[in-house]
């Protein structure tokens, strides 16, 4: 299906996901606007917003199947794989993130269905980051997504801790926000097009020689902007304390979508519009290197399960990164792969978290599940897979995406950085193997200490699927990995980009 | 029809089971492990009269598995694996049946966890693509982790964690290494894939690269092995370890490490492996690891810490063994491998069964207990005995051969090996003499009832295996022959 975007009833067709998505938004808003007080209204936002994404989500897959594709002229948005399988992303995040939301609202009483009405404008905003094929466009879906996580991070408001976070996040997001549009502008004026196929070309007829200092400061800038968001090492200082402060949902939510998304954006923009130019192999392999080494040695003297997770995610940007770093299609199929698999263990995990903890997470102890193995068989195992799964082991998903960046690495070229991986992993043992210890090897407290853990059926649901989907792709990952390589393909053979440059490792190699 | 299904019958029946035992009722956990492995067992038994000493990989399986990445399930067995199978498959029932009265808590757990355990060494043993290796090298870590951690001893959390993290650090140096070659081949040929004989087919000339290459795959064999000065995770681990555990652990998962230089490191990179350099750092370790190994063995005030020690000093054989590469020493390395796991095997399952009575592992807690138990004695003696390596016994077939093949290539290191040998039987000696025969001055030793029915069956078939291999080797020598001239030839050729 051929899609001119020039006409507006195909840019309708090509924008459906997004169409649909801010209907139900908008609906939901409506919804709450009247109905607001009982818990009974929350649970129907709940399920309004699970219809929403389940829609929308049905509305990509229709695109999918049909093949659509951009016919003339690159417009403001993308229409290809990439876009839906990215999309599918958000909302499986997005998705697994109300089920877990559901019970925790509950028992948080933090009865307002606004919640919804956040998490799904936010995933909107991911879903506009991820398909713009513009700059602005990709600015303000980042906008849309981060004001609306801005308010979630302060969502209770009774928690000092978690006004702190939504603060600090709000103030250090505006930030980076600065940078990047201070970066989109730069690069505006050293090629005159914020189009990113457009700057591909310009940077393909100017023969990759760097294109100048303008150009060069805007890719730092933007470079920078992305880094904040995706909390790579060294801009990752909001990340411990806003994940820590924030309801563990959304803590859930940020780790995964919002990362996701930013990722999302950065792998457009580097693989369409600086394929040819631009230094950022060198700035994204230091980045991936300190954030790899920085996130697990931080992560390793955590003893708050919360805290230790924040870092751990940071541990993975770094991963993600080496991918990045790659620069290859094999290195955007990679991402797609590990995040699929990290959105599945980062999910159980807080979900588990979220069960455990009463009152402000942040103080579950990793010793504190001590004994869980004994009293809930079930979600030990639970979390066990999700710890290996973050781990890389193999007969999980966690396994196979790491692999896949591992893969992409080497036939890169990028030894080095796949040696560094592999040690930064070995590091990762000593945190997510105590957490195991705790629930099999340690005995419990005291009776009763467990007694009060509680997911709800829905949770238990949205940890079930996680669980099954990290074993199901950990063995058998084949149809994963065509889709996944599609969708890279569809990025990395848009028109403007021929075969990327193979990244010269830096000195020492 | 038997040969295609066999392996993958191996691999998948203790996963079946496995998954039998946790939806059983708790009490019958043990009945149903011990059936299940006894079926493994059984089902393993045919592959000694099948197996054909001069047909290279045979009961070979294939099929398509992760295509993308040309991954696919491949196994198969030849003469150095058949051996190190059928010992994984000997051992299990015995590990049953050995911790029938040791293990009380959480029963289906554990012997869930050991069968898993089954297919994933067995998996080493017989996968042909290295991704499969790579992917059973790493499985049957967490159920050992679990092994030592839940049902150790008072230190087992520092013991279980330092076990993981020390095999976890080799091997992911080696899957960066696996992933390497895997490029390597793939632009020479054009065919990526992560099938052993293309990768070994197409190998061609790495040069240096081979060198960063075969140092991943040794620090991840030579940890496993456990090669000194890598040895230090196994005390802690084998002390601490339940004894079905300790029997694995020294039995089987030590020779992952041995079959990995056999099947991977020398064949993929010979001219590394034949270095000078290379082979004096390998000979030279395996020499400290035999006199070292045997002279820390000496002093330690705890049994199993001995045993443990004197495995680093046999591993030690093997190494010079398999480096000295004359048919005579890999033999007598493949049979060393063997030997261990069954002499080894009967004296860690010896110490349980005393402990189990007494709590006791402390050389200095015992003396003379030969008149109140004589049968724990006799065996006790024999089993220490073929693992000095007597004549007649199989201890002594596999040195014996290491020995002398050994000193065609290094006269002067399998000199100083024997002094090992002389060595192990000063501290097994030493050690029955103070746990056995001094006077009986503890009067908690002087109640002490013998063997059961229960561990008579556990030791006897191990018994039969020490004299059958002491005294007629020759089936077993048959069979490994053509396969260890092979991989001679493959190596030396290049």
């Amino acid at each position: 299906m051929n899609l001119d975007l020039s006409s507006s009833g195909d840019l309708l067709l090509g924008l459906l996901p997004e169409l649909v998505l801010t209907a139900w938004a908008l609906v939901l808003l409506l919804f709450v606007a009247w109905r607001h007080k009982t818990v009974r209204d929350l649970r129907i936002a709940g399920w309004l917003t699970l219809a929403a994404l389940l829609s929308t989500g049905i509305a990509a897959w229709w695109l999918w199947y049909n093949m659509a594709q951009a016919a003339g002229l690159a417009g403001m948005v993308a229409v290809d794989d990439f876009r839906w399988v990215t999309d599918w992303l958000f909302l499986g995040g997005a998705g697994l993130t109300t089920l877990i939301s559901f019970a925790y609202l509950e028992r948080e009483e933090l009865v307002a269905p606004e919640y919804y009405v956040l998490l799904v404008f936010a995933t909107l905003g991911m879903m506009l980051m991820a398909g713009g094929e513009d700059l602005m466009v990709i600015f303000l879906g980042l906008e849309l997504m981060s004001i609306a996580v801005y308010v979630l991070a302060g969502f209770d408001r009774r928690s000092p801790r978690s006004a702190e976070a939504a603060l600090k996040y709000f103030l250090l997001g505006a930030f980076a926000s600065g940078f990047l549009l201070y970066g989109i502008a730069l690069i505006y004026g050293a090629t005159g097009t914020t189009n990113l196929s457009m700057i591909g070309i310009q940077l393909g007829i100017g023969g990759g020689d760097g294109g100048g200092i303008m150009l060069t400061a805007g890719l730092g800038l933007l470079l920078v902007g992305f880094a904040f968001k995706v909390a790579a090492v060294p801009f990752h200082m909001w990340a411990p304390d806003v994940y820590d402060g924030a309801p563990t949902p959304v803590t859930a939510f940020m780790a995964t979508g919002v990362k996701a998304a930013a990722f999302a954006a950065l792998f457009r923009v580097l693989t369409e519009a600086f394929a040819h130019g631009g230094a950022w192999q060198e700035i994204v392999w230091w980045l991936a290197v300190v954030t790899m080494v920085g996130g697990n040695l931080l992560a390793l003297t955590q003893r708050s399960l919360k805290r230790m997770l924040a870092y751990s995610s940071v541990a993975h940007a770094g991963y993600l990164l080496v991918a990045v770093a790659s620069g290859k299609s094999a290195g955007t199929a990679a991402f797609i792969v590990y995040l699929v698999a990290y959105t599945l263990m980062s999910v159980g995990a807080f979900a588990v978290l979220a069960a455990k903890g009463r009152r402000g997470e942040s103080d579950v102890l990793i010793d504190d599940l001590a004994g869980l193995a004994t009293r809930r068989p079930w979600l030990a195992f639970a979390l066990a897979v999700c710890m290996l799964s973050l781990l890389g082991f193999p007969g999980t998903a966690g396994f196979i995406g790491k692999w896949y960046i591992l893969l992409a690495a080497t036939s890169a070229g990028q030894n080095v950085l796949a040696v560094i991986l592999v040690l930064a992993s070995v590091v990762s043992a000593g945190y997510y193997l105590p957490v195991i210890m705790a629930m099999y090897m340690k005995p419990e407290a005291s009776e009763t200490v467990h007694a009060e853990v509680r997911l709800g059926r829905l949770g238990e649901a949205a940890v079930a699927v996680a669980v099954a989907g990290l074993l199901l792709f950990g063995v058998w990952p084949n149809r994963l990995l065509d889709v996944a390589r599609t969708a890279a393909d569809s990025v990395h053979a848009a028109p403007a980009s021929g075969p990327p440059r193979a990244a010269p490792p830096p000195s020492g190699s | 029809m038997y040969a295609r299904w066999v392996l993958t019958a191996l691999l998948l029946w203790p996963l079946i089971a496995a998954a039998l035992i946790l939806v059983a009722p708790a009490r019958q956990a043990k009945y149903v492990a011990l059936v299940a492995s006894l079926v493994e067992f059984g089902l393993s038994v045919p592959l000694w009269w099948q197996f054909v000493p001069a047909g290279g990989m045979q009961f070979v399986a294939d099929a398509a598995w992760i295509a993308p990445w040309g991954i696919r399930y491949t196994v198969g067995v030849d003469g150095i694996s058949l051996f190190m199978v059928l010992l994984t498959t000997f051992l299990m029932p015995l590990s049953v049946l050995g911790s029938w009265s040791y293990i009380t808590k959480r029963e289906p757990g554990f012997y869930a966890l050991l069968l898993v355990l089954t297919t994933g060494m067995i998996g080493v043993f017989v996968a042909l693509d290295l991704f499969l290796f790579y992917v059973m090298w790493e499985v049957m870590l967490i159920p050992m982790y679990f092994i030592i951690g839940v049902w150790g001893g008072e230190n087992r959390l520092y013991a279980a964690i330092k076990f993981f993290i020390y095999t976890f650090f080799g091997s992911l140096l080696m899957l960066v290494a696996i992933l390497m070659l895997y490029f390597h081949v793939g632009q020479a040929t054009g065919t990526y894939s992560f099938s052993y004989a293309h990768i070994l087919g197409n190998l061609g000339n790495l040069g240096t690269l081979g060198w960063w290459l075969f140092g991943a795959f040794f620090l991840a064999f030579a940890i496993k092995v456990p090669m000194f000065p890598f040895h230090t995770w196994l005390p802690d681990a084998h002390v601490e370890a339940p004894t079905a555990g300790s029997v694995i652990l020294a039995g089987i998962l030590l020779k992952m490490g041995t079959y990995g230089f056999l099947r991977f490191a020398l064949p993929f990179f010979p001219a590394v492996a034949l270095s000078p350099t290379v082979q004096i750092v390998i000979v030279t370790l395996s020499l400290v690891g035999i006199l070292y190994g045997g002279l820390v063995a000496m002093v330690q005030p705890d049994f199993k810490k001995l045993i443990a020690y004197s495995s680093v000093a046999h591993l030690g054989f093997v190494m010079l063994g398999i480096w000295a590469l004359t048919l005579q020493s890999v033999q007598g390395a493949l049979l060393v491998m063997i030997n261990h796991g069954i002499s080894t095997g009967a004296l860690f399952f010896l110490v349980g069964m005393i402990y189990e009575r007494r709590h006791s592992r402390l050389i200095d807690a015992y003396g003379g207990i030969a008149r109140v138990v004589p049968l724990f004695a006799a065996i006790l003696t024999v089993v220490s005995l073929s693992s000095i390596g007597l004549p007649g016994t199989n201890g002594f077939v596999g040195e014996f051969l290491v020995l002398l093949g050994s000193f065609r290539t290094y006269p002067v290191a399998s000199a100083l090996a024997t002094t090992g040998v002389i060595i192990a039987a000063a501290y097994l000696l030493w050690a029955l003499q103070r746990v056995l025969f001094n006077p009986l001055d503890k009067h908690e030793n002087e109640k002490l009832p013998d063997l059961t029915t229960r561990e008579l069956i556990v030791l006897i078939p191990l018994l039969v295996c020490i004299l059958w291999i002491g005294v007629y080797p020759k089936p077993f020598l048959t069979r490994m022959e053509p396969s260890a001239q092979h991989l001679i030839e493959q190596v030396r050729g290049k």
